[in-house]
């Protein structure tokens, strides 16, 4: 009887999967993504940001990120620049939610002052680099409306090509193309679209790790901008979960005393 | 192993242990400053040079939830005395629980949302003979506690003892005409600078609106002058000061105000600034952010005011090139809408490589009326170049 109910329903589900509009199959992939990072609690990461410009000269940023996941909103995260020397102790403070504007705070430690900031600045480049505000901010799944395209193979892994399409105020993009890996549901790549519909730049996201059984990370970014020519590599390490973090440790008062 | 050598070994990795987990950091900055027309009084400078190296070191435990924080400064000025300085910004031990935040020592607070000047900001002694725009400041001791609950952060403070303003000195421009005798000022309490001052803030944010409300009794600041024989006398008064300081941020738009209301035993009177930025982001398909900043300065006491801010208007422009050098600038006016003095003035920096920064800075006082205060600046035009190395 519970066997016979099971294979109902499979046929069932199977049916409406063949039934699905491209718009239900990319919204599903990216909510089976969402769903699959699910848990995490907090983390944190230190990250060497390597800017290059068009003649292949670099210079180096530091940069530590703390993050605490927010059930039933948008994620707060916390960014300390440790370099350059001159902005070192410099903190951004991001509480994103879904729905509404972003809550952005900024300490500035030669003044001693946490200024709030305007977060509709969302296309401008994140400390010189070719990464906008909206790349680094947390991805919320009501951030944007989804299209399956195909599935095909990149890079030599299985994956879910779907477009999506900002829905928040003030993007520089008009569409991302993104691939999702089938099995670690993580970006293999995205393909941002500017304001005129060109292409503007590319992410690819490489050796991914996974943390705690289950939450998938990648030690290298790469974004080419293939407007300017420049690119920035962002590479990550010391990924640490369960941290202990708790929502005093993303308050205006946590600011002042950030190391 | 004997037991000298076993006690010195202990004594030495007890030293050094916590030595190496101090985090050390700074810059050291040269400035040159040229001033364009003849000074009033022949014995000020023409042009100068000076050299200041700020440390700060820091060691943090506690899962980062204690920290004691050391920062001296030094500074060393060619034709200035009372320029040449050494001070501790900060000496301060802290240590923040979950519902609450303790701070002892000699520490900064910052208080306000305003760009033009900052009136709700009392805490620590504004360090003017650094800054002519008042944004330096010197250490203040204080006990700090924080409340820190749903409804927002409750600030007490107690504070021991009282910082002096600085002052150019006879050499020195940017000063009054009549010289400030500021190593012999004059207090209206008795305790002088051992007054305990106090001092409370309740700040919130609610949605786009940060807002806080604060009170203060205590030294004034901002000295009153008296005429000593040839020279002026500061005079320190006993106030309490009743603050509002909100900022609105609409997507591109940032409100601001602050207001005081500030009592002495003759009386009282109302200082506020209102204003708003405007920013456009990436102008001309750019990276280049442009943001337009007005703020209203008034004054009850009007032309009595020993501020000279009584009834101005700041207009700037900010431009932020988002570049690799972190290139970015402030230009502006502010001028008394009674009288028509004017101050043009410029800021900007950019980063030199990965650990210097060059900044300049320029200020014209145009036009400036005899019953203005900057009527003792109106030769002081400026322009200064730093060159600062980071670490």
């Amino acid at each position: 009887m519970i066997k016979w109910s099971t294979l109902l329903l499979s046929l069932l589900l199977s049916t409406t999967v063949l039934a699905e509009t491209p718009q239900q199959r990319g919204l599903a992939i990216a909510t089976a993504a969402d769903t699959a990072d699910n848990g995490w609690g907090d983390s944190s990461a230190t990250m060497v940001m390597t800017l290059r410009n068009r003649q292949g000269d670099t210079t180096q940023r530091k940069i530590r990120n703390r993050q605490l996941e927010v059930k039933g909103d948008g994620d707060k995260s916390l960014t300390i620049f440790d370099s350059p020397n001159d902005v070192k102790g410099t903190a951004f403070l991001s509480h994103t939610h879904a729905t509404r504007a972003d809550d952005q705070w900024l300490y500035l430690p030669a003044l001693k002052r946490v200024k709030r900031i305007a977060s509709n600045n969302k296309s401008g480049p994140f400390m010189g680099s070719e990464f906008a505000y909206e790349d680094i901010t947390s991805q919320e799944l009501a951030k944007y409306t989804y299209s399956w395209l195909k599935d095909e193979i990149y890079d030599g892994r299985e994956s879910h090509v779907i477009e999506r399409i900002p829905t928040y105020k003030h993007s520089g993009y008009t569409k991302q193309i993104v691939w999702i890996d089938t099995t670690m549901l993580q970006p293999l790549k995205i393909d941002f679209y500017d304001r005129k519909g060109a292409l503007l730049k590319t992410l690819t996201s490489h050796e991914y790790q996974q943390y705690k059984e289950k939450f998938w990370r990648p030690g290298r970014m790469e974004m080419v901008n293939h407007n300017n020519g420049k690119s920035t590599t962002l590479s990550w390490t010391d990924y640490k979960f369960g941290n202990g973090f708790s929502k005093r440790d993303f308050d205006k008062n946590s600011l002042k005393r950030i190391r | 192993m004997n037991r000298a050598s076993l006690l010195s070994l202990l004594l030495l990795s007890c030293l050094t242990t916590p030595l190496i987990a101090v985090e050390l950091s700074g810059n050291i900055n040269s400035e040159f400053r040229y001033f364009a027309n003849p000074p009033l009084n022949p014995q000020q400078h023409n042009e100068n040079f000076a050299l200041s190296a700020k440390l700060e070191m820091a060691k943090e435990w506690d899962n980062g939830y204690q920290l004691i924080l050391f920062t001296p400064y030094l500074r060393l000025d060619q034709g200035d005395s009372e320029r040449t300085q050494f001070d501790i910004r900060e000496l301060i031990w802290s240590k923040a629980a979950n519902e609450w935040e303790l701070r002892v020592g000699i520490g900064q607070l910052f208080w306000g949302v305003s760009e033009s000047q900052h009136l709700v900001d009392i805490i620590n002694q504004t360090d003017l003979v650094a800054e002519p725009d008042g944004d330096e400041k010197l250490g203040q001791p204080m006990i700090n506690l924080a409340l820190i609950r749903d409804w927002g952060t409750v600030d007490l403070l107690l504070l021991p003892y009282f910082r002096e303003r600085t002052f150019a000195g006879k050499n020195g421009r940017l000063r009054p005409a009549i010289l400030v005798e500021q190593n012999n000022p004059r207090y209206e309490s008795s305790r002088k600078q051992y007054h305990r001052d106090i001092a409370l803030r309740w700040s919130h944010y609610k949605g786009d609106w940060d807002f806080g409300l604060s009170y203060f009794n205590g030294t004034s600041r901002e000295p009153d002058f008296l005429l000593n024989g040839q020279q002026l006398q500061p005079y320190y008064r006993q106030i309490e000061q009743l603050g509002i300081d909100l900022q609105a941020t609409k997507e591109g738009w940032l409100w601001k105000l602050e207001a005081i209301q500030r009592r002495n035993r003759e009386g009282h009177y109302n200082a506020a600034t209102l204003g708003f930025e405007y920013s456009f982001y990436g102008v001309y398909e750019s990276s280049t952010d442009v943001g337009l900043v007005v703020e209203y300065l008034y004054d009850s006491r009007d032309n009595s005011a020993p501020s000279a801010f009584q009834n101005d208007l700041m207009l700037g422009l900010r431009f932020a090139l988002n570049d690799t050098q972190s290139s970015e600038a402030l230009i502006g006016t502010l001028t008394d809408i009674e009288n028509g003095s004017i101050i043009y003035s410029v800021e900007a920096s950019r980063r030199l490589g990965d650990n210097w920064k060059a900044t300049l800075e320029g200020r014209i006082f145009q036009n400036i009326a005899t019953t203005d205060p900057l009527y003792s600046y109106r030769q002081d035009d400026y322009l200064q170049l730093q060159l600062g190395y980071y670490f």
